[in-house]
């Protein structure tokens, strides 16, 4: 086992954590999604940290790939989240 | 003695990171929160690049923290400062800091034994066997593009998908005014070279970290910048082309996908001696189509014209609860 992996493994459960525990207590819609968004990166560190193998080797593409997927589904379910609180906003002012 | 500086150097990157994650999430002001979020990309993207993987350093720090940094400022743009907060009841805060709590140790248990108990090789040495005959030399295109092809096409039907929800729910924002004229002297540099770099991620990710969507994210803050700065600029483009980039890469890789299945009997399956050039070309269609839906995506809605057809049944529709 390589002590970086652990260490960033750690950070990812780390940051998921606060994220996640954020996400439940929020009740301002911005704030659950700036949490929900740190809680996915959270996740991310860890199939990062686990693809690592070490200094000398190449690491592991298949988490690579899955990683990059989700960061642009990220960002267009943030795009969506954003539409529809802006449409709820509106419907509010009425 | 290096060993020592690196440790030391992962130490302060991870409490910068924990810091950054927990501003973001602790503060009730949006402003402040979304700032902490776009640093907390940055220092992701640095993250990334030390556990070897530099494509998604790249992605990271386009989309994770240029994009939607600039999706959540635009989004907040007209919010009052002020916010009520209403406390939870601190049973209730209990609980969700008891099951926080305990879902950290069980996933930290996981951790600590799944890495304890493998070779730490998995896929790799099966995938990096593979790469020299997938047309790419780059093992993280190889995987998108080839061996994962499907997960690649669904992703773009997701995107897709998003954005057509953000086009049917909100008109267009209004646009803004012309910038001052430093920064409009500094776009004329600033997005010919974003273009040029673009292309050049696009082509180098056959055999280097890049590809179509840090391609296709850089194209899109080309055009978000324009339409920052240059409102009058983006307003003469027809937009029109934009809607039918958002579909070409769903298209060409379909189109390729079939092409495949009548040509070697397998959706998808690309034969070895073209498999190079066909992943260029779903690349080039995927970052165009990733480059209109993020542009679309800040645009905060369909620009008008889009909505022709809408106007017309709703009108219609309209002038029946009239009569």
């Amino acid at each position: 086992m390589i002590s970086e992996q652990l260490l960033f493994a750690l950070c990812g459960i780390g940051i998921f954590s606060i994220g996640l525990r954020a996400t439940l207590i929020h009740q301002q819609l911005l704030s659950r999604l700036l949490a929900l968004n740190v809680c996915g990166a959270g996740v991310f560190l860890i199939f990062i940290a686990i693809a690592y193998r070490g200094e000398t080797q190449i690491a592991d593409p298949v988490p690579h790939a899955l990683v990059l997927t989700g960061i642009v589904v990220a960002v267009s379910a943030m795009a969506m989240a954003l539409a529809l609180r802006h449409k709820l906003k509106d419907l509010n002012d009425e | 003695m290096t060993e020592w500086l690196w440790l030391f150097l992962d130490l302060t990157l991870i409490l910068l990171l924990l810091t950054l994650a927990w501003l973001t999430c602790a503060t009730h002001n949006n402003q402040k929160g979304v700032t902490y979020f776009i640093a907390f990309g940055l220092l992701l993207a640095l993250a990334w690049a030390r556990l070897k993987a530099p494509d998604l350093a790249l992605a990271e720090a386009v989309i994770g923290a240029g994009i939607s940094g600039a999706l959540l400022l635009a989004a907040i743009k007209h919010d009052d400062d002020a916010q009520s907060v209403n406390k939870l009841p601190s049973i209730k805060l209990w609980m969700v800091n008891l099951l926080t709590v305990a879902l950290a140790t069980l996933m930290g248990w996981g951790v600590w034994h799944g890495l304890e108990l493998s070779d730490g090789n998995r896929l790799a040495d099966q995938v990096l066997a593979q790469v020299p005959e997938s047309g790419v030399t780059n093992p993280v295109t190889a995987v998108l593009l080839n061996f994962r092809a499907y997960d690649t096409l669904l992703e773009l039907a997701v995107v897709l998908t998003a954005v057509l929800a953000v086009l049917t729910l909100n008109p267009m924002r209004k646009t803004y005014v012309p910038a001052e004229p430093i920064l409009q002297t500094m776009l004329s540099w600033l997005v010919p070279l974003l273009v040029v770099t673009s292309g050049y991620l696009l082509w180098v990710g056959a055999h280097a970290p890049g590809g179509a969507f840090q391609a296709g994210a850089l194209l899109a803050s080309a055009l978000i910048l324009l339409q920052l700065a240059q409102p009058t600029a983006y307003q003469a483009i027809n937009l029109n082309w934009m809607r039918f980039l958002l579909i070409v890469g769903i298209a060409v890789f379909v189109s390729v996908g079939l092409l495949m299945m009548f040509l070697n009997t397998a959706f998808l399956g690309y034969s070895s001696s073209w498999s190079g050039i066909l992943i260029l070309v779903i690349e080039t269609a995927a970052t165009f189509s990733i480059a209109s839906a993020l542009a679309i995506a800040y645009m905060g809605g369909r620009p008008d014209g889009w909505e022709t057809f809408e106007t017309s049944t709703s009108s219609g529709h309209q002038g029946g609860k009239h009569s």
